[in-house]
């Protein structure tokens, strides 16, 4: 496939070295110099120097015949930009967008950019994940319907210790379909199951409900939530 | 009105001055606060440092209420972007914004936002001026 890539940075040089290892024609638009002779002599990827947000440096990449075009310059307007002019005006059929400012997803999404990555978002999930306590691990966000997987450590001080799920009062729009226990028991919970301290909760909740659920399994002083889960 | 400018800079700085003197209520944008000094010192209008990118930056602006939003940065893509997320996201009725690419302002012109294209406009008034 023929793909371009806008923004020869870090991330520009190693996607367009990936890409190009497997087998892809890759074009890189790079505006300063000294990184356009880089990327040229260290991959031998084709190199293009000039704005990658001008329409006439569009066309002269042949931005028509892409089949995929990835904007990763450090910049989010840019990168919009880009994928922007190169859907509707070089009719190209599917665009990557990096960003950089994670509240910048809904906007793209909005602006109608297929597929956005932010590695701020990514290092932000890793976070979650390695603090396990307190926080409420996004293992799967279903944006359209407005729901989610999420992981929480019960701590030892949980006021959901020795009680029956029954009575904590979870939300109807939130259900545990899985308690593992010790790290290797995997319990499917009915309402009678009581939870221990170390239990990591599987639980299907929607967006609107996450923060009673922090509050069932961590206690009220848990309302504020650190700020790694953005 | 309420109106917000982002970018203060000669065209946003004198449009706010010009827009409040006709009894407009302005806020003006700008992600480098000493460019405010461009509307002296005894501007009535609000001020908010940032960038117009930023939804939460637009926000303390008073986006959701604002009758129209003006993006007259330096940079196309910032303008544009600004003018979406105003149009787009916040629903603001009158948006303008300043694109001195005339390859991307035609583009966005198509696309439905209201553009202006200085460059374009100085290379016909020479032309004109020039008899040409």
């Amino acid at each position: 496939m023929y793909i371009i890539v806008v923004g020869g940075g870090k991330v520009g040089y190693y996607l367009a070295k990936s890409l190009l290892e497997q087998g892809h024609e890759v074009l890189v638009i790079e505006q300063d110099p000294r990184r356009c002779a880089t990327l040229a002599d260290e991959l031998g990827a084709s190199v293009l120097r000039g704005d990658g947000c001008e329409v006439a440096t569009m066309a002269e990449a042949g931005m028509g015949r892409a089949g995929l075009v990835i904007a990763v310059t450090g910049g989010d307007e840019d990168n919009l930009v880009v994928c922007q002019v190169a859907r509707h005006k070089f009719s190209v059929g599917r665009t990557i967008a990096r960003i950089n400012n994670p509240k910048n997803e809904r906007i793209f999404r909005r602006l109608g950019i297929d597929v956005t990555v932010s590695s701020t978002e990514v290092i932000l999930s890793q976070i979650e994940q390695a603090i396990p306590a307190q926080s409420l691990a996004h293992l799967l966000t279903l944006r359209g319907v407005g729901v989610s997987f999420v992981e929480l450590e019960v701590p030892a001080a949980s006021p959901a210790v020795g009680r029956p799920l029954r009575d904590l009062g979870v939300p109807d729009d939130c259900v545990f379909p899985l308690v593992i226990r010790g790290g290797k028991t995997a319990i499917i919970p009915y309402g009678d199951t009581v939870l221990e301290p170390g239990d990591q909760v599987i639980a299907v909740t929607s967006e609107a409900s996450e923060e009673t659920l922090r509050h069932i399994l961590y206690g009220p002083q848990a309302g504020s939530q650190p700020s790694v889960s953005g | 009105m309420r109106i917000i400018i982002m970018g203060c800079g000669r065209v946003g700085a004198g449009l706010a001055k010009a827009l409040v003197q006709e009894g407009h209520q302005v806020t003006v944008v700008d992600a480098d606060g000493a460019s405010f000094a461009r509307l002296g010192h005894d501007f009535p209008g609000a001020l908010v440092v940032g960038t117009g990118i930023d939804e939460e930056v637009l926000r303390r602006a008073g986006i959701e209420q604002a009758d129209a939003f003006v993006a007259v940065t330096n940079w196309d893509n910032t303008n544009v972007m600004a003018a979406q997320v105003a149009r787009e996201i916040f629903g603001v009725r009158r948006v303008v914004c300043r694109v001195y690419d005339p390859g991307r302002e035609e583009f966005y012109r198509a696309l439905g936002l209201e553009t202006i294209c200085p460059t374009l406009w100085g290379v016909n008034r020479i032309r004109e001026i020039l008899g040409g």
